[in-house]
């Protein structure tokens, strides 16, 4: 191996080791299930599924019906596709960027359902009212309204 | 008699055109047509439920979109709380904040044009809005008004 090769190995080894690390406090893998995109993202955004853990995303498709007061049904082979989706790219399943830390805060037997509700996520909020207050806002699920790129599972301080 | 092959490109042509600029034509027309089955199934299920069933009516239609009903979601007292008082315009979902599609077929010509999609909506909808699930008559009502907006 010539000495350019040898640093241009390091340099990449560099690279891939500094790319995720540098991101993982803001960077969380982004939904690519397109049913799950579209059904989840009709009336608010396809939240990534790595801040919840699995027995959370059950308990969310179990409760259809009463979706923190609306009624989200849809078809139940929908449901089956999205649930799989959704527990099998859980955050304690993948433990990747944010996941993991926002599953520290999450208890063994703890079945949250709001995100918003992580410590994770008020230590990362912690604002005055006025912003929460801002016309755009509306609720603290909209994370695109601060977080242009949240979609995409950049998270960006805005 | 052989045909030149210039009038035969030039033919090929002229047809490749046609059909660019039939397509979104009939695009269009096949919407309008998925609309209409939905609008007379809608129909069918009226007089099912009312013999005296005389048609759908924009109007009517109109009178849903900006009534402020009672018995819904507080946050949603009429269809207008996220979809605005323009229905050509983009509304925004008043409970998460997310961005709502015109619900106007003249500038989304897509709308109500998928069976399931628009039984779905109606059924959530009319939930948090009327507080109760929508007849039939007031389906059809609704989609014809948009259908002219």
């Amino acid at each position: 191996m010539t000495r350019h090769a040898v640093s241009l190995a390091l340099a990449l080894s560099a690279l891939v080791t500094a790319g995720p690390a540098l991101a993982d406090d803001d960077w969380i893998p982004p939904v690519t299930d397109a049913l799950t995109m579209a059904e989840c993202g009709d009336c608010h955004m396809a939240f990534q599924p790595g801040f919840l853990p699995a027995r959370s995303w059950e308990a969310m498709m179990d409760g259809l019906a009463d979706h923190f007061g609306d009624d989200a049904t849809i078809a139940a082979d929908k449901a089956d596709h999205i649930r799989a989706y959704l527990t099998a790219n859980a955050g304690d399943r993948i433990r990747a960027g944010m996941a993991r830390e926002y599953m520290r805060w999450v208890r063994a037997d703890g079945v949250p359902l709001r995100i918003t509700e992580n410590p994770a996520f008020l230590d990362e909020h912690d604002f005055r009212p006025s912003v929460w207050e801002r016309p755009e806002v509306v609720t603290k699920s909209n994370c695109p309204a601060c977080h242009t790129a949240a979609e995409r599972g950049y998270y960006e301080d805005d | 008699m052989p045909v030149p092959s210039a009038r035969l490109s030039t033919l090929s042509l002229a047809a490749g055109l046609g059909l660019a600029i039939l397509a979104p034509i009939s695009a269009h027309a096949d919407a309008a047509a998925e609309r209409r089955a939905i609008l007379d199934a809608l129909a069918e299920e009226a007089r099912a439920a009312d013999p005296a069933f005389s048609g759908f009516s924009a109007a009517a239609g109109e009178t849903l979109f900006r009534t402020a009903w009672a018995g819904g979601d507080e946050r949603t007292p009429s269809c207008t709380a996220c979809h605005t008082e323009d229905p050509t315009a983009m509304g925004r979902n008043a409970k998460t904040g997310r961005p709502i599609e015109p619900v106007a077929v003249s500038v989304n010509p897509d709308r109500f044009t998928d069976p399931d999609e628009v039984a779905k909506q109606f059924r959530r909808d009319c939930k948090a809005v009327l507080g109760r699930a929508c007849t039939a008559q007031e389906k059809g009502d609704y989609i014809t008004f948009m259908a002219e907006q």
